[in-house]
């Protein structure tokens, strides 16, 4: 119990530039999967690598690993250059999106296998091995072969294994990708917890935006080998800095326009569906052409094609899936534009629009984000 | 077929009977109290008696196996090096030909290759004065040709090993050469031991190599009874073909009793797991 209480202090002191890695690049003939990145993780910190696939997401967390040589730049983890070092000499330990469990040792020695490798004696094995299993709730599978455990303990016998050493970092490879959808959104919340505990600097690679908000403190989206934007999810999300992450993060409409009004904390756009009262102000000059991002779920709708100077938007509803706690709704502007609205649904008798209804969809000044591409 | 249910079992007979029926009669006349060969004379051992104290007979087998052993050997290291070395490596200059080569003993006829390795083996006599023809030779040429359906053997099993076992081996601060003894090594180690038993079998049974390569006093065991059977048959001959099938049996028996009990041993582990997890479940349902 102290340990994890020093840990926390230790922590919450914790060096911001804990993993630094410095104009990363990478190349395979021709082809540039990494493209001079540059990152700094604090300790302690859970972040996120998102992006789809071939993005050169996992390049650059195999770079972390040592499994592949940056063609340039400088990886540096707690004050120490380990551009150089292979693999096996790295303080680093990684959960495969495989799990690469060795079929051929029981569970106990899949996780003693790399304290063993740096020669701990055998009774400090065994202790921290029983840890590891405590940890993840495994202690009566301690002699079974990996093809006797179901995919969710297998999962846990390779995070055990990368936790053992107790790493400086820990890597995790698309940790849920073998799992299916029920298991997976209950063992994110329990993998943050243990990491939690433990307290490690961890580095996730994921294509699951839900995966990468629900579990990273910080994420990165990724695309071409490069970092299109750095943040908390909530910034990701409220304040995607172009289309590609707007689109990526979550599901949004995108209305091209015109900047005919700028203050400070407020502008206008001009768009050829409406025009955008927005509540913020963006540097630019009048008669700049812009984008207005707008998730679904910040419209309201409104039966009947009602009035409004701004803000608002008239359709007829195309499509509506009911989704349980909300409703998804697609509306048909006259100009062929077609928006997505989603309505919460908070009550129980709430009566939806009908396909073909004309409705009017609005939205609050604090609703759209302006993206200066 | 279905029609002719009569049709496709008189031909499996025959198809078996056009496999084993020589070996039975084989062993058979191995028993046979005559000179020749071809005519019945009644049960006898006196065969298996002369075999035994046949000096020339015991030494080419006992060198038979001898380079089998060597060979299977020497062949399994060197193809499980090649195949890792082909499969694990992305690219490396000369690949391809090295490829190549590996695959030529496979499709060049054994005359060939074995003409090839004499004229090769007496001049380096000539220039270097070794080796001399013999148990080297042999083992050499033998080898030249086994490696390539080790490496092939191994290599088929080596492809299917997700390479992030190795990966994660690394990561857990395993060297290069630990990663291979301690996790590659027990995943391609069925494929190893089969690439040792063919191996093996293809030494024991070769002739042509063995025969251009043997030395004065060095014949290998197929080397003698080839040249026996030119003189003449004799029911000598039946004896030491009956006395290999006899091994043979003796070896698939043992080894299909060996997994059998494995077999049942593993079955009795997964039980004793599986009424462990029943109680597991039960203990922290109650708990609960």
């Amino acid at each position: 119990m102290n340990q994890t209480v020093a840990a926390r202090a230790e922590i919450a002191a914790g060096a911001p530039d804990f993993l630094k890695i410095e104009s990363i690049r990478k190349e395979y003939d021709e082809v540039v999967a990494v493209n001079n990145v540059n990152l700094a993780i604090e300790q302690g910190e859970i972040f996120a690598l998102l992006g789809s696939s071939g993005c050169g997401k996992t390049t650059l967390l195999r770079m972390l690993a040592g499994f592949e040589v940056p063609t340039a730049g400088r990886i540096v983890l707690d004050g120490q250059d380990i551009t150089d070092l292979p693999p096996y000499e790295r303080p680093i330990n990684m959960m495969f999106q495989s799990y690469a469990l060795f079929p051929h040792l029981t569970v106990y020695d899949n996780i003693a296998f790399g304290l063993k490798r740096e020669g701990m004696p055998k009774a400090q094995i065994a202790e921290r091995v029983e840890q590891m299993l405590d940890l993840v709730q495994l202690k009566p599978y301690a002699k079974r072969k990996p093809h006797q455990l179901s995919g969710g303990q297998q999962q846990r016998v390779a995070l055990a294994r990368s936790l053992a050493k107790r790493p400086k970092l820990l890597l995790l490879d698309e940790p849920m990708g073998a799992l299916d959808r029920k298991l997976r959104e209950r063992t994110q919340i329990e993998l943050v917890h243990i990491l939690r505990q433990v307290g490690l600097t961890c580095v996730i690679v994921t294509h699951d935006q839900e995966e990468a908000m629900t579990m990273a403190d910080r994420l990165a989206v990724m695309r071409e080998g490069r970092f299109l934007q750095i943040g908390t999810p909530g910034e990701v999300y409220e304040n995607p800095k172009n289309r590609f992450v707007a689109d990526f993060i979550g599901s949004v409409n995108l209305f091209d326009g015109e900047l005919v009004v700028d203050e400070p904390h407020y502008c206008e756009i001009q768009t050829p569906e409406c025009l955008f009262h927005v509540g913020h102000g963006v540097e630019g000059k009048q008669g700049m052409s812009l984008t207005v991002a707008l998730r679904p779920e910040k419209i309201s709708l409104e039966p009947g094609w009602q009035d409004y100077p701004y803000n608002a938007v008239q359709g007829t509803v195309t499509a509506r899936s009911y989704m349980g706690s909300y409703t998804a709704y697609e509306i048909e502007l006259p100009t062929g534009r077609r928006v997505r609205v989603t309505v919460t649904n908070v009550d129980r008798y709430e009566e939806p629009h009908e396909l073909g209804a004309r409705v009017t969809a609005h939205w609050m000044p604090s609703a759209p984000v302006v993206i200066v591409e | 077929m279905r029609r002719f249910p009569w049709l496709a079992t008189s031909w499996t007979m025959l198809v078996y009977g056009f496999l084993y029926l020589p070996i039975v009669v084989l062993v058979i006349y191995s028993f046979n109290d005559s000179r020749m060969v071809t005519v019945w004379g009644g049960w006898t051992l006196r065969w298996y008696a002369e075999a035994a104290a046949d000096q020339v007979v015991i030494d080419a087998l006992v060198l038979s196996l001898e380079i089998a052993v060597a060979t299977a050997t020497a062949s399994v290291v060197l193809g499980t090096c090649a195949a890792y070395a082909l499969t694990r490596y992305r690219r490396f200059p000369g690949k391809g030909l090295f490829t190549l080569l590996l695959n030529v003993p496979l499709v060049l006829p054994t005359v060939v290759l074995a003409m090839v390795l004499l004229l090769f083996f007496v001049s380096l006599e000539h220039v270097f004065g070794f080796p001399q023809k013999g148990f080297t030779t042999l083992f050499i040429g033998h080898t030249v040709m086994c490696v390539s359906y080790a490496a092939i053997t191994i290599m088929s099993r080596l492809r299917e090993v997700d390479p992030a076992l190795e990966e994660a081996a690394m990561d857990l601060g395993a060297r290069p050469s630990q990663v291979f003894f301690l996790v590659t090594l027990p995943a391609i180690f069925q494929a190893v031991a089969s690439a040792w038993l063919l191996t093996l079998s293809l030494s024991l049974d070769e002739v042509v190599i063995s025969a251009f390569l043997s030395g004065p006093g060095t014949s290998p065991l197929p080397v003698v009874i080839f040249s026996r059977a030119r003189l003449g048959l004799n029911p000598e001959i039946n004896v030491i073909g009956a006395v290999t099938v006899y091994l043979v049996l003796a070896g698939l028996l043992l080894s299909s009793v060996w997994l059998a009990r494995r077999a049942k041993q593993r079955a009795r582990e997964n039980a004793a797991l599986l009424r462990q997890a029943k109680v597991d479940a039960l203990a922290t349902s109650a708990a609960s």
